[in-house]
């Protein structure tokens, strides 16, 4: 048994001449609520179409729970549930009978069990009041429960989730994100697609940033926290001198504007910094020490800004 | 939980998970209210062949009147109105059944989102052509029964039964007549089913049903047009649709099997031929609907 849930190396599609992912190594540790974070178009989604088999990768490979795809996937596949670009369901059937018919067609899943594992799903997702009425009748954040309903419709060790509070209201964003939480702590493996970083911030331990079909970034969520560098803002009326004093101090990327200075604190101690402005006789109206928060970090990384309302 | 213990877990359920599956497929078909529409289309030709036929001529001793085939029949036994009705909806209505069935089978689920689903169940892509093809094969027979149902209960009820006087001239009781009327309707089916192969191809190429429903209905359209045209007569006999009407010799006495044989072999080799197709091309498709 590995230790990684989902595990790719250099996996790379091509459409025609068109890089839409290329060379991803991703490593999801097995626990993990993996935030797949990018911006819309950044490759998440054919990224994930590839580690559920349905497109081939142009090179590369990878393995799901420790089992090489494609190979592998009628023993891994039952294991993992999937969400994959928005819900997909027969309009003219109720959401009960469309669970119903993808229950039918998982050979490893009992039909002796069917009604109550499509119940439960129902309920879990809030739907059970709605589960006889037709798929079309749906709103778009029912259909999403929905989808959510049939990645748990078994038990699983893995929860391939692509943006799956898109179309909920903010009550829903809740329940979802609660639920993703619950399903974690089950003991389920989660991999996350979000281009909302605030998603992350709530409900992920670790976290992959793409940007134009490149994994720029993985590692755990506190990490990448650990390497947000705090800055020390100095408000002065004479920002030239200030500036001058930070540079002494060895404070790095110090830039100054009408309002004060700034500069990367590094390993000097913020104190030191007003200690030392004080005894050049520059006028401190106001400091602070500012860590950049994973927003700027993700700007930094794909040059692009998230949608982080949601 | 072990990957050996996962994969048991299909074999010890093998008997029963396909069935579900294809019984799940099956209710597909039959739930959706287009296809009960076109059910109702198909089982009104009798009905309107039959009524006609009563209205217009209530005394008729039989005599050929340059109609379509068996019409002329109808008032001496009522189950020629049922081959009747299959002779004059073999062409378009038929044909547009299987079409509709077939074009919706893979870019229908493509269409509505759903294929993504399936096959990440997982449901292997050979398993799913296969439960689709079956579902089309059996709406098909559904379909060729129904009119040949409907006509046989419309004929007996305007024209009641009897020995039945087949095309040979010679006499067979009722019963054998309804028996060879249900080998006509299997002999139709396995004809509309190589119709249901090329769909099932087709439905594969396309995300939009009823562009592949559309595509279908002009092959079929294609093939009788090509077969009316006596230049080409060298490619008649590996049309399609060929060797459908041949249906007529199962009312032979002795039964004319040399062209039924050849039906079932050219149906055979278009079954074989598109299904084959369908395989490769749907087996390493990049899904991306």
């Amino acid at each position: 048994m590995t230790a990684f849930a989902v595990e790719s190396s250099g996996l790379t599609k091509r459409f025609g001449r068109q890089v839409a992912v290329n060379a991803v190594d991703l490593a999801v540790p097995r626990g993990a609520v993996y935030g797949f974070l990018g911006p819309n178009g950044s490759g998440k989604t054919t990224t994930i179409r590839m580690l559920l088999g349905l497109i081939r990768p142009t090179t590369g490979g990878h393995a799901l729970l420790g089992e090489r795809m494609p190979g592998g996937a009628a023993a891994v596949l039952p294991r993992v549930g999937a969400l994959v670009e928005g819900p997909g369901f027969h309009p003219y059937l109720s959401g009960m009978d469309n669970l119903r018919r993808l229950d039918a067609a998982d050979r490893t899943a009992s039909a002796a069990t069917a009604e109550a594992r499509i119940r439960a799903a129902l309920d879990r997702v809030g739907l059970g009041a709605a589960a006889g009425k037709r798929f079309r009748a749906y709103s778009l954040g029912m259909r999403q429960r929905l989808a959510l309903a049939g990645a748990m419709l078994a038990p699983r060790d893995l929860l391939i989730l692509d943006e799956p509070t898109n179309g909920l209201d903010p009550q829903g964003t809740r329940e979802v994100r609660a639920l993703i939480g619950a399903l974690a702590a089950e003991g389920a493996t989660v991999l996350l697609s979000t281009h909302l970083l605030s998603e992350v911030e709530q409900v992920c331990s670790h976290v992959g940033v793409m940007h134009q079909g490149n994994l720029v970034a993985q590692s755990t969520l506190e990490e990448l926290r650990a390497e947000a560098a705090p800055h020390a803002q100095v408000h002065t009326d004479r920002p030239a001198d200030a500036a001058r004093v930070l540079r002494e101090l060895g404070l790095t990327e110090v830039t100054h504007d009408g309002a004060g200075a700034t500069g990367l604190l590094g390993p000097v101690a913020p104190e030191k910094v007003v200690a030392a402005l004080v005894h050049d006789g520059v006028p401190v109206r106001g400091f602070a020490v500012v860590a950049a928060d994973l927003e700027e970090q993700f700007v930094a990384l794909t040059g692009e800004g998230f949608d982080v309302s949601g | 939980m072990s990957a050996v213990e996962v994969a048991a877990v299909p074999a010890t359920r093998g008997f029963t998970a396909p069935l579900r599956f294809l019984g799940s497929e099956l209710s597909l078909i039959a739930r959706r209210r287009r296809n009960q529409a076109g059910l109702a289309v198909l089982a009104s030709v009798p009905i309107i062949v039959a009524i006609a036929v009563r209205v217009s001529n209530p005394t008729s001793s039989g005599s050929g009147d340059g109609g379509p085939e068996f019409l002329s029949s109808i008032t001496g036994n009522g189950i020629f109105v049922a081959l009747a009705a299959l002779a004059l909806e073999l062409q378009l209505f038929l044909p547009i059944a299987v079409a509709a069935v077939a074009g919706d089978a893979i870019a229908g689920e493509a269409n509505v989102g759903t294929l993504r689903y399936l096959l990440t169940v997982p449901v292997h892509r050979t398993r799913l052509l296969a439960v689709k093809y079956v579902g089309i094969v059996v709406g098909t027979f559904i379909a060729t029964v129904t009119v040949a149902g409907t006509g046989v209960l419309a004929g007996l009820l305007l024209f009641g039964g009897g020995d039945v006087t087949l095309l040979s001239g010679t006499t067979i009781g009722m019963g054998e007549g309804l028996l060879r009327l249900l080998a006509i309707c299997l002999y139709l089916t396995a004809c509309l089913a190589a119709l249901g192969a090329v769909g099932l191809f087709v439905s594969t190429l396309t995300e939009q049903p009823m562009g592949a429903t559309i595509a279908i209905v002009m092959f079929n359209m294609i093939s009788w047009i090509l077969g009316l045209i006596p230049q080409i007569e060298w490619l008649h006999p590996y049309l399609l649709t060929h060797w459908w009407n041949s249906f007529g010799d199962l009312l032979r006495d002795p039964v004319a099997w040399d062209p039924l044989r050849n039906g079932l072999l050219s149906a055979a080799a278009y079954i074989v031929i598109f299904l084959s197709a369908a395989w490769a091309r749907f087996g390493t498709r990049d899904v991306t609907s």
